[in-house]
């Protein structure tokens, strides 16, 4: 054990030997990393590629070309499943940005009980989401839900909350925040407790008001939490598929479909090129998206 | 020390080993393994049949295992079958879902069984491939898709059961004035939204009896065929007239059977199966609820579209299937009809030579037998006179229904959907 820990050090002890270019540890240790990334992730990628242009039956795939993915855009719900993916990302990441960020402040503040506030705030994420969504689908029924009835009992009718084509969505993306503004807390709370206090003391000498200190210290410094907020909801927004499935199956009709419940449905009626198709046109539109996006707020961060 | 807890660890060990291999000769029994769908129904006649046949032949044991039902069930039966997991004996539907499972390849040919001797030959076309080899038999009864009507609302409000599309737009208008839900809806299980269209085949072929063949073709469509669009029409006019129950969206397929059958709404487009759900949620009700097809214009033809029943199929990859062979032969027998009814009741005629319904059978089964017998009018639904459906169906009949598009447009969408399906399948003429 000792003879293995003087050995490891040798490199980093002695300066003269070129340790860069070898690495840390023996190539080989990479090797088994190496073949599962290979046999998991590379191998199905190409294979998807191929058979994203084939019309598959699990058991022969036909070489049609691009006709698949000329299929999906053809696919009528196809862009209503586009346009709804974008306004369920947005509206997700920006809840849990603006949400994240207040829940952060409060929880970082001298408030009473704060340990137990935050396990509160975080306890969502932990839990399943289809079980969260059978439970809010069952909470936001149009007559027997909790909502609606609590709703009535105040002289008010709530309205179908995932059976009205105008709500659905969003109805979905408002449990999607309840779920997930826990974990951007976290991340909004590791951003602010690391900001030195010496800013906040010195902006208080200049006399800075509670408000200043927030816009010209906390929001630029907490800058880095932000774009890993963003970008993570964002991408989760994006592919989000397990909460929509649970809750509303796309429906009424497509009207909550997005592009994730537009593939699994092509899957489900054994249109098996086809659904390949789709992923490796989410893949795409994904990378086409958040690339430039996490280019263009990490570059803000360096500026600063 | 060491050693000795080596040797004591070999020491039980083998005793395990011993016991286990004891275990396996002493019950030198076949195991045949049994797949179905998870409704209630399906589930207790399965039980009831593997136990039957246990009794029966104490040398194979019967290991039943449930499914979902559904696009979920569709995407595990495919699934399984592509990859060599399939149970020895699986249930599954007959006509055109039968054919997108590639029976030709993945199924055991049964056309040369001796049970197939009694099995009625309108059957038997719903499971046969594009090779023309039988690939299934009977489990359960044949089904109409019709209208499950509320008894005692129609007595109190002294309506009759409507024969024609004008008398029954009638009906749902009194029923209405009286304050009543006319048609309940149910489209929190979407697959329940079907029925207008589905079930208003019999008067589309009575219409057109090329249309099937046109339709497989690729010729006939159902935006520019006046009248199979029809389906789509009516569905859109009773959601346009106000009649539906205040959850439609939202409610479910028990919701909707207790509904009808405690006179919470009049009408219910159903599946005459949903007896059987009847007879478990309100049993009390049970004799509250008749039926009648879904009418078409003409009043003088007025006739019922009927469904198959599901098939029983062995997988080529089976390794025990002359055992599965077995069990197959005693479901489609007069005894397995009985065990059947004994279980799950009788929801409509059996598809084997013989057998008997019992004679007290609750209304809805005596106002769907009338349909099939000498006299009566009956015309099988599209699945199974084309390999073709369309898997979006479910989702624009929800969107027709609810006010979400227009027939038109729902009608032109299912079109286009069809299309995929026919690809998929590969069949000439797309």
């Amino acid at each position: 054990m000792a003879v293995a820990v003087a050995d490891g050090a040798v490199p980093i002890a002695n300066p003269r030997r070129k340790s860069r270019t070898a690495g840390l540890y023996p190539s080989w240790f990479y090797l088994p990393a190496a073949i599962i990334f290979a046999v998991l992730f590379m191998l199905p990628t190409v294979a998807s590629l191929f058979f994203s242009l084939t019309r598959w039956t699990l058991q022969k795939a036909d070489f049609i070309g691009l006709e698949n993915f000329a299929q999906f855009f053809r696919e009528p719900f196809l862009f209503q499943g586009l346009v709804n993916t974008l306004i369920y990302g947005v509206v997700t990441s920006g809840l849990k940005v603006v949400l994240g960020m207040l829940l952060a402040l409060l929880l970082t503040s001298d408030i009473f009980g704060r340990g137990y506030l935050r396990a509160v705030v975080f306890f969502p994420v932990l839990v399943s989401t289809v079980g969260v969504g059978i439970t809010f689908t069952a909470m936001m029924h149009p007559t027997q839900g909790l909502i609606n009835e609590t709703l009535a009992s105040i002289g008010i009718k709530g309205p179908g909350w995932l059976t009205d084509p105008r709500f659905a969505l969003y109805s979905v993306a408002i449990v999607d925040v309840w779920k997930g503004v826990g974990l951007a807390t976290v991340i909004y709370i590791a951003g602010i407790v690391s900001i030195p206090l010496e800013y906040y003391e010195a902006a208080k000498i200049d006399g800075a008001t509670s408000w200043q200190r927030f816009w010209t210290v906390t929001l630029p410094l907490v800058h880095p939490a932000t774009a890993t907020v963003i970008i993570l909801s964002f991408i989760g927004g994006l592919r989000s598929f397990d909460l929509i499935w649970a809750m509303t199956k796309g429906g009424p009709g497509f009207t909550s479909d997005v592009i994730a419940s537009v593939i699994y449905k092509q899957y489900q009626a054994g249109f098996y090129g086809l659904s390949t198709a789709g992923n490796v046109v989410l893949f795409v539109m994904v990378a086409l998206i958040i690339v430039p996006l996490s280019m263009f707020l990490n570059r803000k961060e360096v500026d600063r | 020390m060491l050693m000795r807890k080596l040797t004591r660890a070999a020491l039980v060990t083998t005793g395990v080993i011993a016991i286990l291999a004891g275990t396996a000769s002493a019950q030198d029994k076949v195991k045949v393994t049994f797949l179905f769908d998870n409704a209630p129904s399906t589930v207790a006649m399965a039980e009831a049949l593997a136990t039957a046949f246990e009794a029966k032949h104490p040398n194979i044991d019967i290991e039943t295992e449930s499914r979902p039902g559904g696009a979920d069930g569709d995407n595990l039966i495919k699934t399984r079958l592509a990859t060599g997991e399939m149970a020895d004996v699986f249930l599954y539907n007959s006509g055109s879902l039968f054919q997108a499972i590639n029976p030709t390849q993945n199924l055991v040919d049964l056309t040369n069984e001796p049970f197939q001797a009694n099995v009625i030959d309108s059957f038997k076309s719903v499971v046969t491939g594009t090779d023309g080899k039988v690939y299934g038999a009977p489990i359960g009864t044949a089904m109409g898709g019709g209208i499950l009507y509320n008894i005692p609302i129609y007595k109190e409000l002294g309506l009759t059961p409507p024969k024609s599309w004008a008398e029954f737009m009638a009906n749902n208008e009194k029923i209405k004035a009286a304050g009543k839900t006319a048609v309940i809806q149910s489209f929190g299980e979407t697959w329940t939204s079907q029925l207008f269209v589905l079930g208003d085949f019999y008067n589309v072929l009575a219409a057109d009896p090329n249309f099937p063949a046109d339709y497989t073709a690729g010729k006939a469509k159902y935006a520019t065929t006046p009248v199979a669009m029809k389906g789509f029409e009516r569905q859109e006019e009773i959601f346009k007239g106000g009649y539906l129950n205040e959850d439609f969206a939202a409610a479910t397929f028990p919701d909707g059977v207790t509904k009808v059958a405690t006179g919470e709404g009049a009408h219910y487009p159903m599946l005459s199966f949903a007896v059987a759900n009847i007879k478990e949620l309100a049993p009390e009700n049970i004799n509250d609820v008749g039926f009648f097809a879904i009418p078409g214009d003409d009043a003088a033809n007025n006739g019922l579209t009927t469904w198959m029943p599901s098939g029983l199929y062995i997988p080529t990859t089976s390794k025990v299937q002359a055992e599965a062979k077995e069990f197959i032969a005693f479901v489609a027998s007069i005894e397995g009809c009985d065990v059947q009814t004994a279980s799950a009741g009788a929801a409509g005629p059996y598809l084997v030579k013989d057998c008997k319904l019992p004679a007290d059978v609750p209304p809805v089964v005596a106002d769907l037998l009338p349909y099939f017998q000498e006299g009566g009018h009956s015309a099988p639904a599209l699945e199974f006179l084309s390999p073709i459906k369309g898997p979006a169906l479910e989702q624009i009949t929800v969107e027709v229904g609810s006010g979400i598009r227009s027939a038109a447009d729902g009608a032109a969408l299912y079109d286009e959907d069809v299309k995929k399906q026919a690809q998929q399948l590969g069949l000439p003429g797309w």
